[in-house]
């Protein structure tokens, strides 16, 4: 078991168990996010126990953090290292030919999205913290709510949100069915997982992009 | 067919090496990419030129020693196909097509479109074999029963021809459907099981140490595998792996 992230075959692995504990966090993320549409005093009680509830806070926080934080970092070390395992690029190179774009271009898309994330943590998780415990100050009572409506009110947040999931949609498309394959699971019920596959990677992100144009142009 | 041929030229392992363009006229659409390239060398060495380098050897699809990357995909256009089953009549009169080594850093080239293979053999030394006495009374191997299926998955999986197409196709520089594949004849046959452990973190050990890169699963190799060698050799490379990590 020692040093099962030195082999190629291990990284791959710990890479897609981070990319699906990630995507099972994404679909709890967008089910609160529905909330927000459906019932905001709901969402804004959940949104209460998310942030206070000490396990939640404690607990599942920072693994959250530490699987975001490796999955980005293992996805540079791996196209750094992978860059190097071909010194001389072919002058003519027809990679649409026998792969899709999606999954030559993980890099880019996930580099996206790590700007996107620098840019949400700013507009909801620090603030959240800050308040929370730098200042000390009860959330009892917030209205969540009015937050995140009063944040979908700005047209260039709601643009950058939307490019963000177009660009998650595109990683997701290539990323979960790839996760499952890496644990090595290939069999027959890998043709529906594909098309399952499919389904969340495009109907989660506009699900997401569905919410917040909802919260912009109802406000 | 007259055809513009834009051809990786390298004198040796050391030299920088650079694109050279050649034009071959009176191609026949019924010869095969290696015999238009028998052509070119007659061309080139009645002008006195030093003629192309490139490997073959049965020149009917069975030994893996044929390679090129040509026009962007390891083994030209065609599908299923090595470079001497590739025929002419896939490119068009008046075609420019591109003819490089399969790239990769633990393929280096020998020379103009050689490359040296032979991190293939020694990852195959690292455990791609069950060890069998040999003495006289061996034992046929089809006195243990197998079952259908599984027997047919190893045999697909034993079609692996070692070409390198897998490696020359993938961004990354992956040698995990050639690996997935051998280990693979082996993991599901009942001669395979007793060295199985040993078998799969040495030979993933060995493709490491290599230099191959790293795979994100994009399939190109599948696609472009003369083969027909599927991504589930790799998935149950995987598993078999990660049984063994935790084992050994
Ligand atoms: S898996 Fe296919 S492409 Fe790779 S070495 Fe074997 S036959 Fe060639
Ligand atoms: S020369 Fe043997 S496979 Fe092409």
């Amino acid at each position: 078991m020692s040093g099962i992230l030195n082999s190629s075959i291990g990284r791959k692995f710990a890479m897609a168990l981070s990319a699906l504990f990630l995507m099972f966090f994404l679909l709890q993320h967008f089910s609160i996010n529905l909330l927000s549409v459906t019932s905001p005093e709901t969402f804004n009680e959940v949104s209460y126990f998310m942030g206070n509830n000490p396990l939640v806070q404690y607990g599942l926080q920072p693994v959250l953090l530490i699987g975001v934080l490796f999955h980005f970092i293992m996805g540079f070390v791996l196209e750094i290292k992978n860059r190097k395992a071909r010194q001389i690029s072919y002058a003519k190179n027809n990679g649409g030919a026998n792969s899709t774009w999606m999954s030559r271009n993980m890099i880019w898309s996930g580099a996206a999205i790590l700007l996107f994330m620098i840019f949400h943590f700013n507009d909801f998780w620090v603030p959240e913290i800050v308040e929370k415990y730098v200042e000390g100050k009860s959330q009892v009572g917030k209205d969540f709510y009015a937050h995140v409506v009063h944040m979908f009110e700005n047209p260039i947040r709601v643009g950058v949100y939307v490019l963000a999931f177009v660009f998650l949609a595109l990683h997701l498309l290539h990323g979960f069915d790839s996760a499952f394959q890496s644990v090595g699971a290939n069999n027959k019920y890998t043709k529906g997982l594909k098309r399952f596959s499919k389904i969340y990677a495009i109907g989660i992100p506009v699900g997401f992009i569905i919410i917040a144009l909802v919260h912009h142009f109802n406000h | 067919m007259n055809l513009t041929l834009k051809i990786w030229r390298q004198k040796n392992a050391n030299d920088k090496g650079k694109m050279v363009d050649y034009k071959i006229s009176d191609v026949s659409p019924d010869m095969s990419f290696l015999e238009m390239l028998d052509v070119l060398n007659e061309q080139l060495i009645n002008e006195g030129d030093e003629p192309v380098a490139f490997d073959h050897d049965c020149r009917e699809g069975i030994c893996g020693m044929c390679s090129l990357y040509i026009n962007g995909e390891a083994h030209g256009p065609d599908r299923g196909v090595t470079t001497c089953q590739l025929h002419m009549r896939m490119f068009k009169d008046g075609d420019t097509i591109f003819i490089e080594p399969f790239r990769a850093k633990a393929f280096p080239v020998i020379k103009d479109l050689v490359v040296d293979r032979g991190a293939f053999d020694r990852i195959q030394h690292a455990g791609g074999f069950i060890s069998v006495n040999t003495s006289g009374n061996t034992i046929d191997a089809n006195a243990i029963p197998v079952e259908k299926a599984d027997a047919d998955k190893a045999f697909e999986a034993a079609t692996c021809i070692g070409c390198g197409a897998c490696v020359a196709s993938c961004k990354n520089s992956s040698a995990m459907l050639f690996v997935g594949a051998k280990v693979s004849q082996f993991a599901l046959l009942p001669q395979g099981k007793v060295e199985a452990t040993d078998r799969v973190l040495n030979m993933v050990k060995q493709m490491d140490e290599e230099g191959f890169g790293n795979c994100t699963n994009t399939g190109a190799c599948e696609v472009e595998c003369p083969k027909g060698i599927s991504l589930e050799n790799i998935a149950r490379m995987n598993r078999e792996y990660l049984t063994a990590s935790l084992k050994g």
